[in-house]
């Protein structure tokens, strides 16, 4: 039985990148293939129409789906009994530079103020990687890349909390304001409560939820959404959302954070599992 | 609605006959150009200096496309429309400077009817269809700029019947998003207020 190491990781990190961006989960097909059965206006249906060929071609030519490969986002769930002696970040780093090349990946990661673009997709804080522990022997690492079209529409705000009834409208809003730009049908992750930050990060994490499940707090979002009309692409129609999925933290009594995560149609995510024995 | 096929350069008349949902199919080059093109096409403008491409009856995508190096030059692997919102505030004063006609991107642009009237039109391409868009290129004829980095150089494209593209804003003024948004914000505020 061989360790886990660090090239084990890299190859990993690099065949999920390529998966993630060529072929979407089957829940995120059936919430499209859905949303064309509810359409009835022309326009509205051939926008959809082009995104179902589209990921039939990227599936079957495994290329990117979208040229927004996106910024690579990783939520790394590492078990208990797991032992790690190398540098995880610097694997996924590599698996990243790899992915970059060979998918191939568009270069992506510029200083924020420079601009300058370092052409591997890495950089000072890039990719983003979060770590959780779990009970088990294995590694988890789920890729969400995230392209800016969707993520430039996000908003947050510290919400007064004697005004629960604010979240709904402020979701709604944030939606409104977005209209055709985030690429609808768009999946909307809501975080609500933790800190500042912590909201932000349960919004994003909401995103990888499967689409087909949603409560009535969710579903009730979602109804308000899809009665603005702004439809596949801003161009009108039924279906502005697949799907709102709220993720929920304990906050400060004197607070309530409210954050709105938009993620665009190509609600790309891919995960693998890696086990010591499976080297 | 009616479905026209058009080759580039394009006229006046030709952009004239189009009406906001109408569909359109693309043909001859196209350049891309996004914010730093944008930003580096009104730099050189306002110094007086001439472009290394010319605009003239030129169509203008908002796209940042992913390439690869190929034998005797560069291919597309994907190249889907951007978010023509971020390049709004720069496209009055390219099109008082260059006759270009057609705009493709999406999302459409806030309150830009009045800035194209009678002189161009901006074109809805299916945001993400990345894949798709590639079989309808068929050479990378030349970049510029690549020193911009990739998303950000001016690409010029060899098209094949581009689209199905919708006419999302016409030369007549007539603002399709726009629309929309309007009864978007209308149930909005029936809803909350």
């Amino acid at each position: 039985m061989s360790d886990l190491n660090s090239q084990a990781v890299s190859a990993a990190i690099e065949n999920i990148i390529k998966r993630s961006e060529t072929e979407l989960p089957d829940d995120v097909i059936a919430a499209l293939k859905n949303a064309m059965t509810s359409e009835d206006n022309t326009t509205a249906k051939a926008q959809l129409a082009a995104i179902l060929e589209n990921i039939k071609i990227a599936d079957s030519r495994t290329i990117p789906m979208c040229q927004d490969t996106g910024i690579l986002v990783f939520f790394v769930e590492i078990g208990r009994q797991v032992c790690i002696d190398f540098d995880l970040d610097a694997a996924i780093n590599q698996g990243v530079r790899q992915a970059t090349l060979s998918v191939p990946l568009r270069p992506n990661a510029v200083d924020p103020l420079t601009r300058k673009n370092s052409g591997d997709n890495t950089g000072d804080g890039l990719p983003d990687i979060n770590y959780s522990f779990v009970d088990g022997d294995a590694l988890t690492i789920t890729v969400a890349p995230k392209g800016a079209g969707s993520e430039n529409m996000s908003a947050l705000r510290m919400l007064n909390p004697t005004r629960i009834d604010m979240i709904k409208q402020f979701v709604v809003e944030t939606v409104l304001n977005a209209g055709g730009m985030p690429c609808p049908p768009i999946v909307v992750g809501v975080g609500i409560g933790g800190s500042f930050d912590k909201s932000a990060r349960l919004a994003k994490s909401a995103l990888l939820r499967d689409l087909d499940h949603m409560d009535e707090y969710e579903l009730e979002i979602l109804d308000a959404i899809n009665s603005l009309g702004i439809g596949p692409m801003g161009l009108g129609g039924r279906i502005t959302a697949l799907a709102v999925h709220v993720e929920k933290a304990h906050c400060h009594t004197a607070s309530l954070p409210v954050a709105v995560n938009i993620q665009c149609w190509a609600n790309r995510h891919a995960s693998v599992i890696l086990r010591a024995e499976d080297d | 609605m009616t479905e026209h096929h058009l080759t580039t350069p394009l006229s006046r008349d030709e952009i004239l006959e189009l009406k906001a949902g109408d569909i359109v199919y693309l043909s001859g080059t196209i350049f891309t150009a996004r914010d730093e093109a944008h930003l580096r096409i009104l730099e050189l403008t306002e110094k007086g200096q001439s472009l290394p491409f010319d605009l003239d009856g030129a169509v203008i995508y908002h796209c940042g496309p992913l390439m690869q190096k190929a034998e005797g030059g560069w291919e597309a692997v994907a190249a889907g429309p951007t978010t023509s919102a971020r390049m709004t505030e720069m496209t009055p004063a390219l099109l008082d400077n260059y006759n270009v006609k057609a705009i493709i991107g999406k999302g459409g642009m806030k309150d830009i009817a009045p800035v194209l009237e009678g002189r161009c039109v901006y074109l809805a391409y299916t945001g993400g269809c990345a894949a798709l868009a590639v079989d309808m290129i068929k050479e990378v004829k030349d970049v510029h700029w690549l020193e911009l980095g990739m998303p950000e150089a001016v690409w010029v494209l060899e098209v094949e019947s581009f689209g199905p593209l919708i006419v999302g804003v016409d030369a007549e003024g007539i603002d399709l998003f726009g629309e929309i948004m309007e009864r978007a914000g209308e149930t909005f505020d029936k809803t909350f207020n």
